[in-house]
């Protein structure tokens, strides 16, 4: 070989061996990319062997599936069932016009009606997620009304209007082919398993770690299906909640600072959430201990 | 004005099963406001339930009961298609009546 | 010799908690770093609760004149408040011990 053609030999070899160390890290990024239909897999996997008596849809039930004394009181409890009046406040809120001859019905897909299993989705002209309580404030202040508190009454009776038009409806949500979506997802799922407070708690210390355990006197429930139920009448709070309303007095109870309701980590929490409990059922509004 | 009382009387025969969902503030009177001053004592004092004239089912309350009870209890006798009258009185003096048909 | 030794040990130890007690500067001091603390976990989205308690009891205790409490609590808060910053720098890698796979 003369000289023209080793150099030409080993600048080759170089180039090969430049090429194959940038093909590593590429490699390492893809084991970092989100898979959600994996996790979802998973998620559903684990709790499904972790409870195997229970039929895919029971997990929407929380705690009352998990206990076979309160699952009884709970039954005898649906037949008049305590969010009655935030469900009849709902309605006639729902149906009401706005001052300026507008609805609700405006601002949604099919007027509202039945589709409640679609939220939280990722909105690609924003860039975010769009939880249904977000949309519902949204929908006031583009027709000229004050937004509601996420945390109080009023939220609380929309929302569980507009899930009870999707009961038995299945999680439905959606993740677009899009970077910023997944990293939406992605976030929500490391908020889910940070453990976070003085308490030192993440929301999968409790539902994912201990479901069917109790906390104090609270049977806890598991993380599958959780957000099925919302909003909830809780005896705790003699009175309807929120979505937002949980996400912020749980941080509290393991004495952490809230973020303010609808905050990005929270949005993106109740997308991940949500997204894993895909395929079971809308039980909202609910009812809990 | 819609009524704050929602029942619902079932007979099977030889008994009456009755749920009775009402709503009520139920106050005890011993709950501060985010101000921090006391949210006034307002309880239903008395729960009835008549059937052909007679009291079945009575309540006395106080502000230990939580806020929108909720009632259930059974009594003998009672027929498919009867009245069944319930009314409550509360601490300031209001009241509210209904009349449902047994089941 | 030793005996004398031994004395003047006691002598600088007994001294020392004379000059313990807490100024409204040093409070100043404490509460401010205990607040810039918190300010960082603040930026990391991981407040506790106890730690906005602890310098309220600071502050509380300042406004009373009792300034060996309030530098306390604001020591405390500034504990807590780094814990809290500790918590969520390291929950960053530790997290994924807890995800379903």
């Amino acid at each position: 070989m003369n000289v023209r053609s080793a150099i030409h030999f080993f600048s080759a070899a170089l180039a090969l061996a430049v090429l194959a160390f940038t093909a590593v890290p590429s490699a390492v990024a893809a084991a970092d990319t989100p898979d959600p239909v994996a996790d979802a897999k998973a998620f559903q996997k684990f709790f499904t062997e972790k409870f195997p008596k229970l039929k895919l849809e029971d997990f929407v039930n929380g705690p009352y599936s998990m206990n076979e004394d309160l699952h009884r009181q709970w039954e005898e409890k649906e037949q008049f069932p305590p969010y009655e009046f935030s469900l009849d406040m709902g309605k006639e809120m729902f149906t009401k016009p706005f001052k300026n001859g507008k609805s609700y019905a405006d601002c949604f897909p099919n007027g509202g009606i039945g589709i409640r299993q679609n939220y939280p989705y990722f909105d690609e002209k924003e860039g975010k997620v769009v939880t249904l309580e977000l949309a519902l404030n949204r929908c006031r202040e583009a027709n000229g009304e004050a937004p509601f508190s996420y945390v109080k009454d009023e939220m609380a009776a929309l929302t569980a209007y507009m899930a009870f038009t999707s009961r038995g409806k299945p999680f439905d949500i959606k993740i677009p082919n899009d970077p910023r979506a997944l990293e939406a997802y992605q976030n929500g799922k490391r908020y889910f398993y940070t453990r976070r407070g003085q308490l030192n708690f993440s929301c999968a210390t409790c539902h994912v770690q201990s479901p069917g355990e109790r906390i104090r006197a609270e049977v806890l429930a598991p993380a599958l299906g959780i957000l099925n139920a919302m909003p909830i009448y809780r005896s705790e709070w003699s009175g309807m909640g929120t979505t937002s309303r949980r996400f912020t007095t749980c941080n509290s109870q393991i004495r952490g600072v809230p973020l303010n309701p609808q905050d990005d980590e929270y949005r993106d929490l109740e997308y991940y959430l949500s997204y894993v409990s895909n395929g079971l059922p809308i039980s909202g509004p609910g009812a809990r201990p | 004005m819609a009524s704050t009382i929602r029942v619902r009387a079932t007979s099977s025969g030889e008994t009456t099963e009755v749920q009775a969902l009402i709503q009520h503030p139920m106050d005890s009177g011993f709950v501060k406001d985010a101000k921090g001053e006391i949210i006034p004592p307002h309880f239903i004092q008395q729960l009835t339930f008549e059937y052909d004239g007679k009291s079945v089912f009575v309540a006395d309350w106080g502000g230990g009961v939580s806020k929108d009870p909720y009632v259930k209890f059974s009594f003998k006798g009672g027929k498919k298609g009867d009245d069944l009258k319930v009314s409550w009185i509360d601490n300031k003096g209001a009241t509210d009546t209904t009349t449902a048909k047994i089941q | 010799m030793r005996m004398l030794s031994l004395a003047w040990l006691l002598l600088i130890a007994g001294a020392t908690p004379l000059s313990a007690a807490s100024s409204e500067a040093d409070f100043k001091a404490a509460y401010a770093a205990a607040e810039a603390a918190n300010k960082e976990a603040g930026a990391l989205r991981n407040q506790w609760t106890v730690t906005s308690a602890a310098l309220a009891a600071a502050k509380k205790a300042a406004d009373s004149g009792d300034f060996d409490q309030a530098v306390a609590s604001s020591k405390e808060a500034e504990a807590l408040a780094k814990a809290s910053i500790f918590q969520a720098t390291s929950e960053k890698t530790l997290w994924k011990d807890l995800e379903i796979r």
